[in-house]
């Protein structure tokens, strides 16, 4: 052996993620200690230790990309920007689903636990500069995930959704992973900055191709676009609602930095071949979201299809190929978030013990019960669907433009045709609300934090749509 | 004779590898899969890997594997509603795989991973011990990757843990605190009776 040189890494970029999985386990050892009266802690502990990695990430961030642990790290302003939101959204989950877990007698450390964890897994994804740890940040996610779906042991639905998760989820891991060894066999390297530089030399070889559709596969079944979507409704339908709250949230950001990271930064050049195949993928998702969703009666189920349809607006903004694509998609994302955080929640603040609150009738005549929340939901559906002054039209209309600069008209024509098939199911939860009849008049039980939070969720998705330069001048790439 | 070495054991890898997947009986897939993996690492040796070679015996052969039967035999497993449609999907399916198949022959064939594109390895040294070589890359330029695997694994048991560990009212368990601090007076109760009369007669 040669003389050996070894640079110590600098270990400031990483900072954030060290401290969240310092927290987690010290959390997960403190936990043993509690009894379940004095739980309450681990709960506030796992918020306090997203609020302080939320101002670690923001003391640490510049406006320069930095590389460290022999470039397999990077740290740059979208992904500060994008595990703030991931930091953000998460917190706000696990407020809303302390008074369900404790009505279900899940309200356990692990799931805290497992919960931040996951949150370090987004994190290794969204400042992954190597396929190596691309690939380890989404086992990290996807693991905590199948575990939390599969946490209310005695319900049947959620084990069979936990099942299915973890066996498509594998699959699609494996499909990802193939990808990558062809990609990794053509260019003989795992750093992104050197994959980029093999492909723009190298950009009709026809095994990256291969490499490409695989790995383009693999993402589409995390992201849950069409026709990798399957898993998507059973899913979000199976698991209690706290979980479907956790899944359908935060990790949507972090794939969307995952597409960021391994298709525009490690295969930009490939642009012209992964355009096409993005736009399959956004066409069939819009359709069958918008479409299905209008026929489901349970409403955890139509927002999992409106997810979908969400989806494929987000792979509009990446397909465009453009500065002004990849931003609004970044704006749309966060929006998207932000907004099914609310509609999940809702379901949590009108479920109790015994009753879970999902199906559209359980909203009939919420305005005779609640004005104030019914407002609220009438607020995130109108987002949700795209109604001006909503953030959710600005949202809508950027990646739209974003479509239409790069000549793509029929696409944007498109996704504004089935948005307005889409507003039919929205606006029928608004309809239900207002005009029919409660059958049940039980009250609330939804907690005083809970409602301060789901009224300022809500309300930003009004002041965004007003203001929506403010988030917008955050979403800068690179 | 490498060369030869190479052809045989290649050649016992793809066909166990099918043995997997077609013989009716889980018990002899698995052991099956055992020889696939036996002869994968046969092929690493070849390529002078021999520590990933030996790791994979150790690690799949001896552990995993061992695991996998005793699952295997365990649970009753009921192969014929497992086989139902099988007869029914072929149709659909064979065409599937042979489509693939041939699709990534073309691709991933001698054209593209051909002895132009790629050099053969030279070989090493007596002296190379590709152990220390592992081992400094992992420590050193793969050490972040290497941290998070051990973060996955944690996870890994922590789930494992969460999702079965649960008191069951019937289950016969013991606290070994309670046996220890047991007292006399927990176990044996003094009674005083009175002694028997005789009878008077």
């Amino acid at each position: 052996m040669a003389n050996v040189s070894f640079v110590m890494p600098n270990f400031v970029p990483a900072i954030p993620e060290m401290f969240v999985l310092g927290m987690a386990c010290a959390i997960l050892i403190l936990d043993l200690f509690f009894s379940d009266k004095d739980r309450v802690v681990t709960y506030l502990l796992s918020v306090a230790t997203l609020v302080g990695a939320a101002i670690l990430t923001i003391a640490l961030s510049t406006d320069t990309r930095e590389l460290t642990f022999n470039g397999s790290f990077v740290r740059d302003p979208m992904g500060d920007v994008l595990k703030v939101f991931i930091y953000v959204v998460t917190a706000f989950t696990f407020i809303y689903s302390r008074r369900y877990l404790e009505a279900r007698g899940l309200f356990k450390g692990e799931y805290f636990v497992l919960g931040l964890f996951g949150v370090l897994g987004m994190m290794v994804m969204v400042s992954a500069h190597n396929m190596l740890t691309l690939y380890m940040g989404l086992e990290l996610l996807s693991l905590s995930m199948y575990a939390m779906v599969a946490f209310q042991r005695d319900s049947l639905k959620a084990t069979e959704a936990a099942m299915k998760y973890f066996i498509l989820g594998a699959l699609a891991s494996g499909m990802l992973l193939y990808g990558m060894s062809l990609i990794y066999g053509m260019s003989g390297s795992l750093d992104l900055a050197e994959i980029a530089a093999y492909v723009a030399l190298n950009n009709t070889n026809v095994v990256l191709m291969l490499g490409l559709v695989f790995a383009i596969v693999g993402l589409a079944f995390k992201l849950g676009a069409v026709p990798f979507h399957m898993w998507v409704p059973d899913v979000y339908h199976g698991a209690p609602t706290s979980v479907t709250l956790y899944i359908g949230t935060a990790p949507k950001i972090a794939a969307f930095a995952m597409v960021m990271r391994l298709l525009v930064e490690g295969l930009g050049d490939l642009h012209h071949q992964w355009q096409d195949m993005l736009i399959v993928l956004a066409v069939l998702s819009i359709a069958l979201g918008n479409v299905i969703a209008i026929a489901q009666t349970n409403i955890k189920r139509m927002l999992a299809y409106s997810t979908i349809s969400h989806v494929g607006f987000i792979l509009l903004g990446i397909l465009a190929g453009t500065e002004n694509g990849y931003s609004s998609a970044m704006f749309y994302v966060v929006v998207y978030t932000l907004m099914s955080l609310g509609g999940f929640a809702m379901i949590i603040m009108l479920s109790r013990a015994g009753f879970e609150a999902d199906k559209l009738d359980d909203f009939k005549g919420l305005n005779d019960r609640s004005p104030w929340l019914a407002l609220m939901m009438l607020v995130l559906m109108f987002s949700m669907a795209g109604v001006p002054p909503t953030v959710g039209f600005y949202a809508k209309l950027s990646v739209l433009q974003a479509v239409v600069q790069v000549e793509l008209v029929w696409l944007a024509v498109y996704a504004v045709v089935f948005s307005v098939i889409g507003a039919f199911y929205y606006l029928r939860v608004v309809k239900v609300m207002y005009f029919d009849k409660p059958d049940d008049t039980t009250p609330l039980e939804a907690s005083m934090a809970e409602r301060i939070v789901i009224s300022a969720n809500s309300l930003a998705m009004l002041a965004l749509g007003i203001f929506p330069a403010v988030l917008m001048q955050l979403m800068v790439i690179r | 004779m490498e060369l030869f070495i190479f052809y045989a054991f290649a050649a016992v890898m793809i066909g166990s590898a099918l043995a997997v997947i077609t013989v009716r009986n889980p018990v002899i897939a698995v052991l099956f899969l055992v020889l696939t993996f036996f002869t994968s690492a046969a092929i690493w040796m070849l390529m002078e890997a021999e520590f990933l070679a030996l790791t994979l015996i150790l690690v799949y052969v001896g552990a995993v594997m061992v695991l996998f039967l005793f699952v295997v035999m365990m649970l009753d497993i009921n192969i014929s509603v497992l086989r139902e449609g099988f007869v029914k999907n072929l149709y659909v399916g064979i065409p599937v795989a042979l489509i693939i198949v041939a699709e990534l022959i073309t691709v991933v064939g001698v054209k593209n991973f051909g002895f132009e594109k790629f050099a053969a390895p030279v070989p090493h040294g007596p002296d190379y011990s590709n152990t220390k070589e592992i081992g400094r890359v992992l420590y050193t330029d793969y050490v972040y990757a290497f941290e998070l695997a051990a973060v996955v694994l944690l996870v890994a048991i922590i789930a494992a843990i969460a999702l079965t560990m649960r008191r069951r009212p019937d289950s016969k368990y013991q606290d070994p605190a309670k046996q220890v601090l047991v007292q006399r007076k927990d176990r044996i109760r003094m009674v005083r009776m009175a002694a028997e009369k005789k009878k008077s007669d």
